[in-house]
């Protein structure tokens, strides 16, 4: 077995495999393997299937027209990466969003984590051969999906949080509705545990597996659900309140194993948390208008912000330079997914080939989302 | 031995042309028939997602739509046992030769289910400069499905109709 | 910028050393984002590193160090060996912008195409052909 550090291209033991854009085990991204046998000596991601321009596109339209286009990046979460640019944009308008406004982008940010969340659990299960969850898992997701359409009307694309607030009030049999689910779900999250989480072949399958430490972790820069699972405590609702988190009450779950099982299971708990906050939010809810009057092309002063939110992967951020013209003049989105793809040519060096897919999709990586 | 070549008359050759219509004429139509309809019920699909229309796709798959029930299966390994590509949303530059190199590997007879506006047209990226406005120039399309992302009951009945497509195919070949 | 905000404008000169006393004597180790800036009325180029932090107590402030240079020849020092997760952050804004990073292993495309021959797209000169 050839180890990493005396790799070779041009060693007649090395070949080089191409994994993806075309395999079940790869969508929308490639990574090359350079391997000896049955082990994987380096590895090198080859990203940019879905390079779609968005920011570009960004400074071409105006601070609204942005809204549509931003969502698509990650549309199984996609409020929260309207989130940060909403609360950015807001800042350099110096708006005062309304309490309820605050509320309701907690919530919808709160459940599309959890949308987010049944979708990686589930995708993991598959790759592990545990069929069972991704069969719950998939289908657990649609009353989360159900519920969300009740809020904001759509299935996926809500463009629900936007600048001043959110797009349109709750209506009440929403709340009830809210409530029922979360109860329901909790009972189901103890369910997955047993099934998924404590069964002897998700374990080996997935314990040690791709082990991240600590130190690699701040090193690579690495955020949210990998952070977390490598023992890095690095919650921005934490770290930073804002919106209405001060208001609520949750935990930021860590772990510190750091290896394929620790993430997942991170993802797990996240969801908990995130049952809490939006019971909590919901009971809370107050009264008054969920947004401010902005015109379609609201002048915003010039400056230069950054704002950063904890999106389902991770850190989600901003850097919005506007010129006090219309349009903003750089859009630059800090995606999570494009903040830890750096560790996983890290991860993937001296493992075995069958662990690749568990390795790979526990970064919770989403190439869409990480080309922007 | 060496043979003169013969010459054919052309009254043999009508004959056969003959009696390969009377043929066609006479199980044609039910062999047509029986093969595509054994196409029908067994569209297994590239696993080549391009765009976030995945998403939807793989809610189609999951437990509340089950685009088994048409015999559709999700995540299927080669190319040359696959006879559909859906192209999940936006098509890159840098994607599509690739799409193409995966449509010349697949063996005949294939179809193509375009999903999303951005495959179709280039949908909300049409100011983009490294998206491809509509899959058309590349390959060619049998069905459309319209949306930004279709929700996973139009992707069904996408699916739907490409099968009808194929039920009323004139072809042996199925198209 | 708002309150727990900083932005450090240097050189391309500094950088290096702004860096690690940033890294090692004011602990910000977590690196957040890469952004570059096309100034074109002022002639420059502005790469900006976003910086948080893993130690608890400061892991509510970002600090931003920022260098400009010249439009007609940006190259800058790569900043990998103080924080290694900027390595792609670095490859991203290198085809973006087309600004060099001197030292950098490969600067490669990584979400462009690989026969890209245009200008860098998110320079403000260039034009978006469906525009
Ligand atoms: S049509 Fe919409 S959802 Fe589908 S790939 Fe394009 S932008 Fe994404």
């Amino acid at each position: 077995m050839t180890l990493e550090s005396e790799f070779s291209p041009d060693s007649d033991r090395i070949m080089s495999v191409s994994l993806g854009p075309q395999h079940p085990g790869a969508g929308h991204f490639r990574v090359r393997l350079w391997l000896d046998g049955d082990y994987v000596v380096r590895s090198e991601p080859d990203a940019g299937y879905v390079h779609r321009g968005e920011e570009k596109m960004g400074e071409y339209r105006n601070y609204i027209q942005n809204v549509p286009h931003l969502e698509r990046p990650v549309i199984l979460d996609s409020s929260n990466i309207l989130f940060p640019y909403a609360t950015g944009v807001d800042e350099l308008m110096n708006s005062k969003v309304p309490a309820r406004g605050q509320y309701l982008r907690v919530i919808m940010s709160e459940i599309n984590r959890i949308i987010s969340h049944m979708y990686f659990i589930a995708i993991q299960g598959y790759f592990q051969g545990h069929t069972t969850m991704i069969a719950w898992g998939m289908g657990d997701r649609d009353l989360w999906i159900d519920l969300a359409e009740r809020i904001a009307g759509a299935r996926v694309t809500f463009a629900y949080i936007i600048p001043g607030g959110v797009r349109n009030d709750i209506p009440e049999f929403a709340i009830e509705k809210g409530l029922k689910t979360c109860d329901w779900f909790d009972k189901r999250m103890d369910e997955y545990e047993k099934i998924y989480f404590e069964n002897p072949m998700v374990h080996q399958r997935s314990d040690h597996i791709g082990v991240l430490s600590r130190e690699d972790a701040i090193a690579y820069g690495a955020t949210g659900t990998v952070a977390r699972a490598s023992g890095l405590k690095v919650d921005v609702r934490k770290d930073e309140p804002y919106s209405a988190y001060p208001d609520l009450e949750f935990e930021t779950p860590v772990m510190t194993q750091g290896d394929a099982w620790a993430r997942t299971y991170v993802a797990l708990l996240d969801m908990r948390e995130a049952v809490k906050i939006i019971r909590q939010a919901l009971k809370k809810l107050p009264s008054g208008p969920v947004r401010l009057k902005l015109g379609p092309q609201p002048r915003v002063p010039a400056g230069e912000v950054y704002s950063r939110t904890e999106a389902a992967r991770g850190e989600m951020s901003y850097h919005i330079i506007s010129d006090g013209s219309p349009r903003p003049y750089r859009l630059k989105i800090g995606v999570p997914s494009a903040k830890n793809l750096r560790v996983l040519p890290h991860l993937l060096r001296d493992v075995h080939v069958a662990d690749i897919p568990v390795i790979y999709w526990g970064l919770n990586y989403w190439p869409v989302e990480s080309d922007r | 031995m060496v043979v003169a070549q013969q010459q054919k008359t052309g009254a043999f050759q009508v004959l056969v042309g003959k009696i390969d219509d009377v043929l066609q004429y006479a199980i044609g139509d039910p062999m047509r028939y029986l093969a595509n309809w054994g196409r029908l019920y067994s569209l297994w699909p590239v696993h080549l997602e391009t765009a976030c229309c995945s998403v939807e796709v793989g809610a189609a798959a999951g437990a509340r739509f089950d685009m088994e029930r048409f015999g559709t299966l999700e995540a299927f390994g080669s190319l040359r046992a696959c006879d559909l590509i859906i192209v999940m949303g936006t098509v890159t530059r840098k994607l599509a030769p690739r799409l193409k190199l995966v449509y010349d590997q697949m063996a005949e007879p294939k179809w193509v289910i375009a999903m999303g506006a951005c495959s179709i047209t280039g949908g909300l990226y049409f100011d983009s400069y490294n998206v491809l406005r509509g899959i058309d120039d590349i390959i060619p399309v049998d069905v459309y499905v319209p949306g930004c992302p279709p929700r996973a009951e139009a992707f069904l009945q996408g699916l739907v109709l490409l099968q009808e497509k194929i039920r009323k195919a004139p072809s042996l070949s199925g198209r | 910028m708002k309150e727990r905000r900083l932005k450090v404008t240097t050189t391309p000169l500094r950088i290096g050393e702004v860096g690690l006393f940033v890294r090692d004597t004011l602990g910000f180790d977590h690196i957040s984002t890469v952004s570059g800036v096309d100034w074109i009325a002022k002639n420059e180029l502005e790469v900006v590193y976003f910086i948080g932090s893993s130690k608890p107590g400061q892991q509510d402030f970002v600090l931003a160090v920022s260098e400009r240079v010249a439009r007609d020849n940006p190259v800058v020092p790569t900043l990998i060996a103080v924080w290694k997760g900027a390595d792609y952050m670095e490859r991203e804004t290198h085809e973006m912008f087309g600004i060099n990073f001197q030292g950098h292993p490969n600067q490669a495309h990584l979400y462009l195409p690989e026969d890209w021959n245009d200008l860098p797209p998110l320079r403000k000169d260039y034009v978006s052909p469906g525009r």
